[in-house]
């Protein structure tokens, strides 16, 4: 049962992993983009939610109203005025800004708010369990964070496989010149793109504010586990990645469970041997 | 038809005559600099050879990686284990630190070229970082806290402290200069001009014969060979080791980073101007401590988006110099008569 | 009606990078007109479609479109003006199934007498596959999805470039028989074509270009086969 328990926590976890990807995984698909700062802004979305809950006496489910759209239009000014200046064929420039962007945020973030550990309080739901079955207990916590992930992704691939704005951003990854001849700005989906990863980012970063400590410097740890995530299931499968956080919780959680740590080397370990053995993904979509 | 390539132009004749006398003057420092000089000068060595070799990666064989730190922190503790498990000199672990390093590189490589672009740049990381939890773990070498050269070791390199000093700056002075000769070489080899090929057009480099994974892994092997001594080498003349700054992301990358772009990538004077660029800022900056930091990273975007070849690459623009004698012109006959016209800008 | 022609390309200049494609071009395309351009490989025709469609830069006033100075803008805005452009190669979406291409092709919402009905009703054969990937498709049922697509935008002039390339005769036929129906709705056509004989029959008034300027032009029924190759070849 302890193992079952293990696995459980390790399911639940991915979903947070999930969501970590997910922005990561359509920027890529929309625009070939990397951002190296994802991890960095999932971490600044965690203390705007800190500084609404404090500064409005707000509980942080309530602060996702104003922390999602602040984001969206973060990434569209971030993406608008600056991150397309660095799209084309070199990868040098998109790479070095979203870095040097992380520098200046972990940064940013230490000068304001110090190093300390922070966390939101989300109070009695915070340590409420409900049990699944005999010797099996599940946080409620972990299980919501879990549940909004799955909406998290289905709500995407609904975006992008039946809304117009889907076909804008499938066809603009297609081809920029014939997505303009459909009076297409680039600029402007490209921006929407980055609105809408921010939006999932400003989720992401609200779950990992209630779920544990955070400081300025953990977001290149959250990147690392997005990617991890995106490359274990598949690249340009949400689903998949979607998966992908789940194999990457379970590996973490059956490592630290061994050994408190090995968590990280047991996701990294992980994601090596996929990358060893099936570079492709578990489920990677095929590209016609 | 005698056709002969040239590599030297009168701006890298005058280059190097400057750069000759610059190294005797650095050289002899050991006798007009105090021992605060000398570490200042032994960082800025260091940095000059971790800049020239990311930039070698990055700027000509066009593998961007963030994950350089794995080789650092690798050779330091190599170095570390050599001494304290081994007994072996430092000094000599130096260059076993750095075959070490290239054995390793080589899984590595097999493992991180299956991604390509930005991901490969991240795999990177993700390897550094298994690097520094493996550290971590290594209770022998002090796990997570790290460890000292225990004071014999120390004193064993050489007699008096001056003259440990001395030594292990004018390793530092060789090693930097080692790497400078060992790029410049590789470039005006055949695997430079294959290089620069694979950097305009991989699939016309591929056509022309070029094996195009293979140049690729070499220059990674080479690279990170050279990586790992000059980080068992800091390490050395830090006199202790953790996983934290062994592996640090923030002083073996990111500042790298900032150097070679702030001096321009894909040119070899790029991270020597750079460097001094970087040190510069950091003696007038360095007291404001995380606006230090922000200020570099919002300096190198604006860098990046507005003057993308850095400094050394306005000026090549410009005057169309160069210090190393690395531009091919081609001359046919005997008569010195350049066939090609200006030298093919970036780079 | 409105006074003066739709277009009026005025002393076109168009470059790729160093290279210049187009030298002091000079074409005109009137409302409901149908107006083919011909000529040999390299003559400049894609160049010109391209330019008009604001995918080349243009010089401000070398591109008027009704009574509008369209030069120099971006695609997106030439788009929206009422200028569709069915790219060489048909550019259609591969990640886009059939009936999404013809959906995004409606993207901008002009008002009009196009719509996913009625494209159907022009190609049928479209219909029953409007779900499949636009890939699945044969050359010629890609062409019509690239044509349903430019004329989802409700245009008021559809440039076409290169149709027939690659399709059998057949087929070609096939297609330039819709194109009356087209006409008929109130849309401008300009129809680049290596096929003569088709491009001649379905239209007015050609054009003919050679390395980038007009060598002949005129009513189609009145040129000659020995003017045209003259003209094409440059003899």
């Amino acid at each position: 049962m302890d193992w079952v328990n293990v696995i459980l926590q390790g399911v639940l976890v991915g979903g947070l992993y999930a969501m970590f990807a997910a922005g990561l995984s359509l920027i890529f698909g929309v625009m070939r983009l990397v951002n190296i700062a994802h991890g960095d802004l999932i971490v600044l979305a965690a203390y705007l939610a800190l500084v609404t809950t404090e500064t409005l006496g707000i509980g942080p489910l309530a602060s996702l109203l104003i922390v999602v759209p602040l984001m969206a239009a973060i990434g569209y000014a971030l993406q608008r005025l600056v991150l397309n200046r660095t799209l084309g064929e070199d990868l040098l420039p998109p790479l070095l800004v979203t870095f040097g962007l992380s520098v200046i945020i972990q940064n940013g973030l230490l000068a304001v708010f110090t190093a300390d550990s922070r966390k939101l309080q989300a109070g009695d739901f915070e340590v409420s369990t409900i049990r699944l079955f005999e010797g099996v207990y599940v946080g409620l916590l972990p299980l919501l964070q879990f549940v909004v992930a799955i909406a998290v992704i289905a709500a995407l691939q609904f975006i992008f496989y039946r809304t117009a704005l889907g076909r804008a951003f499938r066809a603009t990854a297609d081809s920029q010149a014939v997505a303009q001849l459909m009076g297409l700005d680039n600029r402007h989906v490209f921006a929407l793109a980055m609105a809408l990863s921010l939006a999932v980012v400003a989720i992401a970063g609200v779950f990992l504010a209630v779920r544990a400590n955070f400081d300025p410097a953990i977001g290149p740890a959250r990147l690392i586990f997005g990617f991890e995530a995106v490359i274990i299931g598949g690249l340009g499968n949400l689903w998949g990645t979607f998966a992908g956080g789940i194999v990457l919780g379970v590996a973490q959680a059956i490592g630290a469970h061994i050994d408190p740590g090995w968590q990280l080397l047991a996701g990294h370990i992980a994601f090596l041997i996929i990358l060893a053995v099936r570079p492709e993904g578990l489920f990677p979509k095929v590209r016609t | 038809m005698k056709v002969r390539v040239a590599f030297a132009s009168r701006s890298s004749q005058i280059g190097m005559a400057l750069f000759a006398i610059a190294l005797v003057a650095l050289a002899a420092a050991p006798f007009w600099g105090g021992r605060d000089d000398l570490q200042l000068l032994s960082e800025i060595y260091a940095y000059v050879a971790l800049a020239s070799l990311w930039n070698l990666l990055a700027g000509y064989a066009g593998l961007v990686s963030i994950g350089q730190q794995a080789y650092v922190g690798l050779g330091a503790y190599l170095l570390f284990a050599f001494a304290i498990i081994a007994r072996i000199s430092p000094l000599l672990a130096i260059p076993l630190a750095g075959i070490i390093a290239a054995v390793v590189a080589v899984p590595v490589a097999g493992l991180v070229f299956r991604l390509r672009g930005h991901y490969f740049a991240i795999g990177t990381w993700i390897v550094a970082e298994v690097f520094r939890l493996l550290a971590s773990q290594l209770s022998i070498l002090g796990g997570g806290s790290g460890i000292s050269l225990p004071a014999p070791l120390v004193i064993a390199i050489a007699p008096g402290r001056e003259m440990r000093d001395f030594l292990e700056y004018w390793i530092a002075l060789a090693l930097v200069v080692a790497i400078l000769a060992l790029i410049v070489l590789l470039l005006r080899s055949r695997y430079g001009l294959a290089l620069k090929a694979i950097r305009d057009s991989e699939l016309a480099a591929t056509c022309n014969g070029i094996d195009v994974l293979r140049t690729k892994v070499l220059v990674y092997i080479v690279t990170a060979c050279a990586t790992a001594m000059v980080g068992a080498l800091i390490f050395l003349q830090r006199l202790r080791v953790s996983p934290d700054a062994a592996f640090s992301v923030n002083d073996w990358t990111a500042f790298v980073i900032f150097i070679t772009v702030i001096g321009g990538i894909g040119r070899i004077e790029g991270p020597i101007i750079g460097t001094i660029a970087f040190f510069a800022l950091r003696q007038t900056l360095a007291d404001l401590g995380t606006i230090y930091l922000l200020m570099l990273g919002l300096v190198a975007i604006l860098v990046m988006l507005l003057a993308p070849k850095g400094i050394w690459g306005l000026i090549v623009e410009r005057f169309g110099w160069q210090v190393f004698p690395l531009e091919r012109t081609v001359f046919v006959d005997d008569r010195s008569r350049a066939l090609a016209g200006k030298p093919a800008h970036g780079r | 009606m409105s006074e003066g022609p739709l277009l009026v390309v005025r002393d076109l200049d168009a470059f790729y990078g160093d290279f210049q494609a187009l030298f002091g071009l000079s074409i005109e395309v009137a409302a409901g007109e149908a107006v083919a351009v011909i000529g040999a490989n390299g003559a400049g025709k894609s160049t010109l479609l391209k330019t008009i469609a604001g995918l080349l830069r243009a010089r401000r006033d070398a591109i008027v479109f009704a009574g509008d100075n369209i030069g120099g803008r971006p695609a997106y805005a030439i788009a929206a003006h009422g200028i569709a452009l069915v790219p060489e190669g048909r550019g259609l979406f591969p990640s886009l199934s059939v009936e999404e291409n013809l959906l995004i092709g409606g993207q901008l919402r002009r008002p009009g007498p196009w719509s996913l009905q009625r494209i159907y009703e022009l190609f049928p054969a479209l219909a029953e596959r409007r779900n499949l990937p636009s890939t699945a498709l044969s050359g010629g049922q890609q062409q019509m999805v690239a044509i349903g697509r430019g004329l989802m935008a409700n245009p008021k002039l559809l440039l076409c470039d290169e149709i027939s390339l690659g399709l059998a005769p057949i087929i070609v036929r096939d297609i330039y028989a819709r194109l009356p129906a087209i006409l008929a709705e109130g849309v401008s056509l300009v129809l680049v074509e290596q096929d003569i004989v088709q491009a001649l029959k379905a239209t007015q008034r050609v054009y003919c270009l050679q390395e980038g300027r007009v060598a002949l032009a005129g009513a189609a029924k009145d040129l000659t086969r020995e003017a045209i190759a003259a003209a094409y070849f440059g003899v």
